[in-house]
């Protein structure tokens, strides 16, 4: 296939006559052997599947050439070796689903109706085989009862060989189990098996929560070890045990196996070329103060080849992995790539409109429900239009490419696109206007695709009416659009780390190592934060010999300037011009910065229950660590310690798990084994959450004896001191007695409780969460930055995070903000708000009301008193213009009186 | 050794890990080549339907 001739037209695959199993859809549809992955595919380009093309195998066929409208395909292509000159290389190779047809006792490979998690994805899928309609594959019948099995491929040496805990399973069976629950109605019975619930990530507590009592997904924790076929039915019978020892039998009309992440052998052995080195489970082995370095310099590491991660860990250490190097290759930065040519705009103000309209057939998408034709005429016979053409795929290149030609051609000076969604395109097209010497804002998009082809399949006639009035609002509104400008802003080049700790620390040395002054503020009086109270980490470095290097790192840095003992007192102006006052002693001072990156931690939680404080052998995991730390005697002489998990952590007050404390306990369970092997050592926990290869210290917790015990959150151990005896009375899940266990000293894992900084978040106008961490821009796509423009956020001001997670996310949170340092200069967005101040009453709803702080009262000059909008901080949402009493602001781009045009318009078809 | 030093570099997968690294590192002023096996970028997150926690479409 010719890349830069295919138009995606879907020409081809329509003749094909070769049907092929679709990957894509994990398998459950055909495909074509000359094909798309999907709709929405980048690059939307055809693709033959040489293993499978006819003409390719067989030599003959040729159906997809002689179909081509732009002989795009070649059948002469033959792969090529490039050879790349790079100054550093990512390895983002991500992992295979494990796959379970090799387990003949979940029946995967012999019966339809048991499903891996990601085919079961696809079945959700509007996209997918059933278009998001749950059926059975046997029988395509609605399912009443759907089983998932966790643990399939992982935390498992007897099957198969992955020890390690996929970290992902359990909170993708819940999400699947509660989208199928609201497909198919709340009569789905949804049941989840599995041994420990593992929601330790931002907000999956509640979300475990959630499907337990309000989606009533049923959790059982056993499991399964026979799935028998009822013969016919295509039903499914489970056998299996209860944790009291009671054998259950039910039937189910499909079983999903949650199957976890592998690294596939074509990675270990490119690994092994590459000269990198793997951990146990096959994953690219890193250090935890390091935790995107492979074991060779230059080469770094991202996603889940470093280990099984969810998505935003992905997408955290994806840019902590460009920080890295970008570290290395600051020198020669902006020496590879090219600065974009500008065409000069063309002044086109007080012109008489002329419009251009192009109506996208967008293959069939649109076309084969609208009559495009009929509506380019239409449009063509309203006023101002120029000209009026349809296109196959108005976004293909040289759809753009003919575009700019016609603008010149015909002296276009206003565009209507009716195609699909703005949200993806509109910035493309934009582009295109651009590059024809137009301004991006004399552009008017009008959806008639998502809003009209796909949801009035049935009615194509009143489909194009629809178009039609549409593209009558489109036209009518940008024949009164004007030229907008963008107010553009220098960037200034200094950076603002605010907080000391592990975060803050690796932030503030990527931001330095990348070329930028740095400040860093800690209101405390020495660096390292919480990680000053920890012994070990979980892969057995010392942290107080790393921290000692990464603070010496940070005093002998020429480009960081430190603060101790500081605080922030005020934070003034916007992104790339933050004005900040820091308060020392007294002593305030100004600070000119571009951008801020907040990394102000968490704390340890101080316990009110399991009798702590009454007694000097009932202890916190940070006072253990003490005690570690300073090689206690006293530790070697205990007789029993026992560990109480959970301490303050998912409790109705505060619904979310601390992430460390299970590894932690357990890393410290085996320090006390290993020096005294003859100590009783307990953990009390609730589900042990060692995720990834955390699960390896669990097990090997487990191979040196300690005791692992379950309890429930309404039946906990009790901790009492009765003549100078520490006993802890606790419900064992198996006998479903009382124990009492007699130790000498009581752990207690308590939470990691936020730093709910109200003033900061004020500062920069930022927003906390429930649990008092702080928002970040997205869940999945942003973790390391604000909405607010400029301010970064990472490490436990977050989420509660190990160390290796945090410095990576500190990575990416100067990862991030320099990606806004590096264009040195912003241009506002032309659709702000403006206040016509002759008219303004200097009523103030505008000031108080915007969510930006964008209006304030004009200093100075004729209207002093009035209000002015800051173009830098005006987000174009329109609120104070909809607030203004006195009609004196107008929002740029939606003027009133283009609205009410549009609305005119519309009403001509009503 | 900096004059030695290449201003681009390779990143090897195309799924949300391999783009995100792309993305910043091109945004940062380096010169990227994107390293996909497959004919399209995504990866396994394109084939997911909703994602946790939030249930947002992951397409």
């Amino acid at each position: 296939m010719d890349e830069s001739k295919c138009i995606a037209c879907g020409a081809c695959t329509e003749k094909c006559p070769k049907k092929v199993v679709d990957t894509y859809n994990a398998g459950l549809a055909k495909r074509k052997a000359i094909y798309v992955e999907y709709p929405q595919a980048v690059p939307l380009k055809y693709r033959i599947d040489p293993e499978e093309c006819i003409y390719l195998t067989k030599g003959k066929c040729g159906t997809c050439k002689k179909k081509c409208p732009v002989d795009a395909i070649d059948y002469d292509q033959k792969p090529e070796n490039v050879t790349l000159d790079v100054g550093s290389v990512i390895l983002a190779p991500g992992f295979e689903p494990f796959s379970p047809a090799g387990l003949d006792n979940y029946q995967y490979a012999s019966h339809p109706n048991v499903v891996t998690a990601l085919e079961f994805e696809r079945l959700l899928s509007a996209s997918g085989p059933t278009h998001g309609h749950v059926a059975r594959p046997s029988d395509g019948k609605d399912p009443k009862k759907i089983a998932w099995f966790q643990c399939v491929g992982s935390r498992d040496m007897n099957r198969c060989d992955n020890a390690y805990c996929s970290s992902v399973c359990c909170m993708y069976a819940i999400k699947e189990a509660v989208i199928a629950k609201e497909h198919a109605g709340d009569d789905l019975d949804c049941s989840i098996f599995f041994m420990d619930m593992r929601t330790h990530g931002k907000e999956f507590e509640r979300f475990y929560d959630n499907a337990k009592n309000k989606s009533g997904v049923k959790f059982i924790r056993s499991r399964v070890h026979t799935i028998t076929p009822l013969q016919d039915t295509g039903d499914l019978e489970l056998r299996y045990v209860t944790e009291d020892g009671a054998l259950k039998t039910d039937v189910f009309d499909m079983v999903v196996l949650s199957v976890g992440m592998q690294i596939p052998a074509e990675l270990v052995s490119l690994s092994n070329k590459l000269g990198i080195n793997l951990t146990p489970g096959n994953f690219c082995d890193t250090g935890t103060f390091t935790p995107v370095e492979t074991s060779r310099p230059g080469i770094f590491v991202s996603g889940a080849f470093q280990g099984p991660k969810d998505i935003p860990q992905a997408v955290v250490d994806s840019s902590a992995a460009s920080a890295a190097a970008a570290e290395l290759l600051s020198g020669v930065r902006n020496t590879r790539t090219k600065e974009k040519e500008l065409v000069p705009e063309m002044n086109v103000l007080g012109d008489r409109p002329k419009i251009g309209v192009f109506i996208c057939q967008c293959g069939i998408n649109i076309a084969g429900v609208v009559n495009v034709p009929k509506v380019v005429e239409y449009a063509a016979s309203l006023p101002y239009v120029e000209f009026a053409t349809d296109k196959l795929f108005a976004c293909s290149q040289d759809a753009q490419d003919s575009m700019v030609d016609l603008i010149a051609e015909k002296g276009l000076n206003r565009i209507v696109m009716a195609a699909c969604t703005p949200k993806t395109h509109e910035p493309l097209f934009q582009e295109t206007l651009t590059n024809a010497g137009l301004n991006k804002y004399l552009f008017e998009m009008t959806n008639i695709r998502n809003q009209n082809s796909w949801v009035h399949k049935n009615n194509p006639e009143l489909a194009t009416e629809k178009a039609k009035d549409l593209v009558r609002m489109a036209i009518a509104k940008v024949a009164m659009q004007e030229p907008l400008k963008e107010t553009e802003l220098d960037v200034n080049q200094t950076a603002l780390v605010i907080g000391g700790g592990i975060a803050g620390m690796a932030s503030a040395s990527s931001l330095a190592k990348q070329g930028y002054t740095t400040h860093l503020v800690e209101k405390g009086s020495r660096l390292g934060g919480q990680a000053n109270n920890l012994f070990h980490t979980a892969k057995g470095e010392s942290i107080p010999e790393k921290l000692a290097e990464m603070v010496k790192d940070i005093e002998s840095n020429d480009r960081i300037k430190l603060h101790l003992n500081t605080e922030l007192s005020n934070v003034d102006g916007f992104v790339g011009n933050f004005v900040s006052t820091l308060s020392s002693n007294g002593n305030e001072e100004t600070l000119d910065h571009g951008i801020a990156v907040v990394a102000t931690g968490a704390s340890p939680y101080t316990p009110s229950e399991y009798s702590y404080g009454s007694d000097d052998r009932i202890i916190t995991s940070l006072d253990l660590d003490k005690k570690l730390m300073a090689g206690d005697p006293a530790l070697k002489k205990l007789n029993g310690a026992l560990f109480i998990q959970c301490v303050g952590s998912r409790e109705p007050e505060r619904m979310y798990c601390s992430r460390v404390c299970c590894t932690h306990s357990i890393e410290n369970a085996i320090e006390l084994k290993e020096i005294n092997p003859d100590m009783n050592v307990y953990v009390l926990y609730r589900d042990i959450r060692t995720y990834g290869e955390k699960e390896l210290l669990y097990k090997k917790a487990r191979q040196l004896g300690v005791i692992f015990i379950r309890f429930s959150i309404d039946n906990k151990p009790v901790v009492k001191t009765e003549n100078g005896k520490l006993t802890v009375t606790v419900t064992d899940h198996v006998l479903q007695l009382p124990m009492e266990l007699e130790v000498d000293l009581v752990t207690l894992a308590t939470a990691i409780i936020p730093n709910t900084d109200e003033k900061l978040a004020n500062f920069f106008k930022v927003a906390i969460n429930q649990d008092g961490f702080f928002i970040e821009k997205h869940a999945k796509l942003g973790p390391s930055e604000f909405p607010t423009d400029g301010v970064y956020l990472c490490g436990m001001a977050h989420y509660p995070k190990p160390i290796d997670e945090s410095i990576a996310h500190a990575k990416a949170a100067a990862a991030r903000a320099v990606t806004l340092l590096a264009r040195q200069k912003i241009f506002s967005s032309g659709t702000i708000a403006q206040v016509d101040q002759a008219n303004c009453a200097a009523c103030g709803v505008c000031v108080s009301i915007c969510p930006y702080s964008a209006p304030s009262y004009a200093e100075k000059g004729r209207f002093a008193g009035k209000a002015e909008v800051n173009p830098a901080l005006c987000k174009g949402c329109g609120l104070c213009v909809a607030s203004c009493r006195s009609g004196a602001i107008h929002l740029k781009g939606f003027d009133t009186d283009q609205i009410l045009t549009q609305i005119f318009e519309m009403d001509e078809a009503v | 050794m900096t004059k030695d030093m290449i201003g681009s570099v390779m990143v090897v997968g195309g799924g949300i890990a391999g783009m995100q690294s792309a993305l910043d590192l091109a945004d940062a002023g380096y010169y990227v080549y994107l390293v996909e096996k497959g004919p399209s970028i995504g990866g396994v997150m394109a084939q997911l339907d909703k994602t946790f926690p939030t249930n947002d479409c992951a397409m």
